[in-house]
């Protein structure tokens, strides 16, 4: 754990309180089972937007509290811990930072306040395919008067069907350009999707929309949209290092209680190197997302080589930690009444998420210039 | 100015004034050898470079080869804070180490926790100015990963010690001038019968061999004792309690090796080593496979340097060891192996040459880091062993029964 000040040390602890308590992974399983149409309980959203969540990037003109992304990297780790489903990635951190690095005056006082409040769900649409993609952007904006028609199609939106507020890469013809568009806009038609994580992603078809809210500058949006992508996947880093922590402990447990052969199945060396190389992929991983998420908050300029690292090894180990997590169960681990499965299926689609292990690798490399 | 910033102009005046120009641009370490290089002082110590002796002398009377250690025994008496200040500095300044020494980075600091006032007045400053060269007498034939099953026998004869048995893997012991050493002087038990020692290796009755490796170097070598009489004050901490300072000093090894990993074969960068010997298609290495698998390896490489610094940050903080240092010396094995690895890989046939025609100096270079690199997971403590510590000390599962 990165050396915290004192305000982040009680915003962790108070996060870590209630997430135990409050949003345990039962209450993510009764979501699951509820056949909740958004993917998360708004009640509990509520209630993080009361504790402050919602505006940890928001500067305090704006209702925010302005604290950085190390400090709501503290909040996304203790969430992923127990899979509590939220719309903190996609609102409290992904367009909130594509506001705060692209906004005017007039969007960021429209929509910071009401993102802080915890009034709206907002989210960014970015890939158009299976595959992250972003320097694939095909979806038309075609000018009309003094503002764009969009039409073309999103894939796999983060909480999709329950934003009310879109950030819609579109491609002009001349380069990319950043929209703002509302959820209920005409000619848009979300398709909610059964992801395996059963949280809310959706397909977004965009037939004629009407965009007259140019977020950034027009067709310079490509580097723009990278900015807010990197800060994006630090933070969904931050919330798979809590997942693969709390998968591992959950599993240590286990090795700790379970009793085979008349012995603790943790006292078979088989077991114990397997966990001590857990154990080191997740410390290396720790420092790696600290590392990208601090590099942020200071703006330092080697923010994507970090980001790609941090991503990539979050994606690898939640990956091995996640299969682990059902080996070392064994039978029981194969059960849908155990949490291992949840948290197996939760990794894949956070692996996917902007980027797996190969396309940051391929990125870093490229970044290096080899 | 703050305390801090007067601290480092006078550093970077110091510097200025004291590092002799012929040692900065990498060239004094490009000449070392494994062994018997100059950097490591000592009485046998060769000076091919007079400015490197004059260069050692002038750190050593600063103190600055051990920064924080008391002024009393020779050290810098520098804070943390202020030593990060001076690694900076001279690393601005290209300045090779003065002084490569297991006596800083290992006795040393058992020493000013374990020893007596005289010993520490006796051995320390030696230590600092490069004078004593010191070998670790730990494994033997018998105790390797079971260290603690070390046969030695040291039998006490009133007035001395008279040391029986044999050593193995001793670094550099035909270098050294003196051993700190491990050896039995209990027989009833196994850790509670282990006492530490020191001696010189000139005393009669102590014999090397040393050992070829399949890198064709011999960093190691085997370590003979024959009725070899030790003053009794040369025992450090109590009799039959060596057991807990050995494990001190091995704490500090890894620590150590935390600091900067493990090295050898040369300081060519992988990327560069494939552009080079495979060559690019659009500016990427043409061969997608080693590059992704060099790109891996480079993104673990900078997890662990990430790592590393975390630790340091977190033991500063808390005052105390972070529990991630145990796994330190795992990874650092681990990864010089894979690095090793990729640069033979991607030099081909070049990075396969042994000696003579055809291969240039950083191939062989290349070549001999490779073979050497495979000790990296058994010297130290064998990766397996790390994972063991790791499994019971971190993790707390149980031994098996």
């Amino acid at each position: 754990m990165a050396v915290l000040t004192e305000e982040q040390g009680m915003l962790r602890d108070a996060a870590k309180a209630w997430v135990q308590e409050k949003s345990p992974v039962t209450a993510f399983r009764k979501v699951r089972d509820s056949g909740n149409a958004d993917g998360f309980d708004r009640a509990a959203w509520r209630e993080m937007a009361e504790m402050g969540w919602s505006g940890i990037l928001i500067p305090e003109e704006f209702g925010g509290t302005g604290l950085g992304y190390l400090t709501l990297g503290l909040v996304l780790e203790e969430a992923g811990r127990t899979l509590t489903a939220s719309p903190l990635i996609s609102t409290a951190l992904t367009a909130t930072t594509a506001l705060l690095l692209g906004g005017n005056d007039a969007q960021k006082k429209e929509w910071l306040p009401k993102i802080a409040e915890g009034a709206i769900v907002a989210t960014l649409a970015v890939d158009e395919g299976a595959h992250h993609h972003p320097g694939k952007i095909e979806l038309k904006a075609a000018k009309n008067g003094s503002g764009y028609t969009l039409s073309g199609k999103k894939t796999f939106v983060l909480d999709g069907g329950s934003a009310d507020l879109i950030v819609v890469a579109a491609n002009t013809g001349k380069g990319v350009t950043l929209f703002l568009v509302n959820g209920d806009a005409k000619g848009l038609t979300k398709q909610r999707l059964h992801s395996v994580d059963s949280r809310g992603m959706a397909n977004l078809i965009f037939d004629n929309v009407a965009a007259d809210s140019v977020l950034g500058t027009e067709d310079q949006g490509a580097a723009l949209l990278e900015k807010i992508l990197d800060r994006a996947r630090a933070g969904l880093a931050a919330e798979m290092v809590g997942t693969a922590t709390q998968a591992f402990e959950t599993t240590l447990d286990y090795l700790k209680t379970r009793t085979q052969f008349g012995q603790l199945i943790g006292t078979f060396q088989a077991l114990q190197h397997r966990a001590a190389k857990m154990y080191t992929d997740l410390e290396l991983t720790r420092s790696c997302v600290e590392a990208a998420l601090s590099a942020i908050d200071r703006e330092a300029n080697d923010v994507p080589q970090l980001v790609s690292l941090a991503k990539a090894r979050a994606s690898e180990t939640l990956h091995t930690v996640s299969n682990e997590m059902v080996q070392m169960h064994g039978g029981i681990g194969m059960t849908d009444a155990h949490d291992a499965g949840l948290y197996l299926k939760r990794a894949r689609v956070a692996e996917a998420t902007w980027g797996g292990a190969s396309f940051h690798r391929d990125r870093y490399a490229t970044l290096l210039e080899y | 100015m703050s305390d801090l910033e007067s601290f480092r102009s006078e550093v970077k005046d110091w510097i200025a004034a004291n590092l002799p120009p012929s040692l900065t641009g990498g060239t004094a370490r490009a000449i070392t050898d494994e062994g018997d290089s100059y950097l490591w002082g000592g009485r046998r110590a060769k000076w091919t470079n007079p400015d490197a002796k004059l260069w050692l002398e002038r750190m050593g009377a600063k103190g600055w080869t051990a920064p924080t250690w008391p002024k009393q025994y020779g050290g810098g008496g520098l804070s943390a804070a202020e030593a990060r200040v001076l690694e900076q500095e001279l690393g601005k300044a290209g300045a090779p180490p003065a002084l490569l020494s297991f006596g800083i980075w290992m006795l040393g600091p058992v020493l000013l926790e374990y020893a007596t006032e005289e010993q520490k007045m006796e051995f320390l400053p030696k230590i600092v100015r490069g004078e004593i060269r010191w070998c670790q007498g730990y494994s033997e034939p018998g105790a390797g990963s079971d260290l603690a099953g070390l046969r030695t026998q040291a039998i006490d004869k009133g007035d001395y010690y008279e040391i029986n048995g044999s050593k193995i893997w001793t670094s550099y012991a035909n270098y050294a001038d003196w051993i700190f050493c491990l050896v039995r002087t209990d027989n009833s038990k196994k850790h509670e019968g282990i006492s530490f020692m020191l001696f010189d290796m000139t005393s009669p009755g102590v014999e090397t061999r040393p050992i070829k490796l399949i890198s064709g170097n011999s960093p190691f070598c085997e370590t003979f004792f024959t009725d070899v009489k030790v003053p009794k004050s040369q025992l450090v901490g109590k009799l039959n309690g060596g057991w807990e300072i050995a494990k001190r000093l091995l704490q500090y090894e890894r620590q150590n090796i935390s600091s900067g990993g493990f090295g050898g074969g040369g300081n060519y960068d992988l990327e560069h080593a494939a552009k080079d010997y495979v060559g690019t298609e659009n500016g990427k290495v043409s061969d997608a496979d080693l590059r992704a698998r060099i790109t891996a390896h480079k993104m673990e490489q900078r997890a662990f340097t990430l790592t590393v610094r975390r630790i340091q940050e977190e033991s500063k903080a808390a005052k105390g060891p972070s529990p991630a240092v145990s796994i330190i010396k795992y990874a650092a094995a681990k990864l010089n192996q894979e690095r090793t690895e990729l640069l033979v890989e991607a030099m081909g046939h070049q990075g396969l040459g042994w000696d003579g025609e055809g291969y240039k100096p950083q191939e062989i270079a290349a070549t001999r880091g490779w073979l050497r690199a495979k000790g990296n997971s058994i010297e130290g403590g064998t990766s397996e062993v790390n994972l063991n510590v790791v499994s019971k000390r971190v993790l707390g599962l149980l031994d098996h029964q």
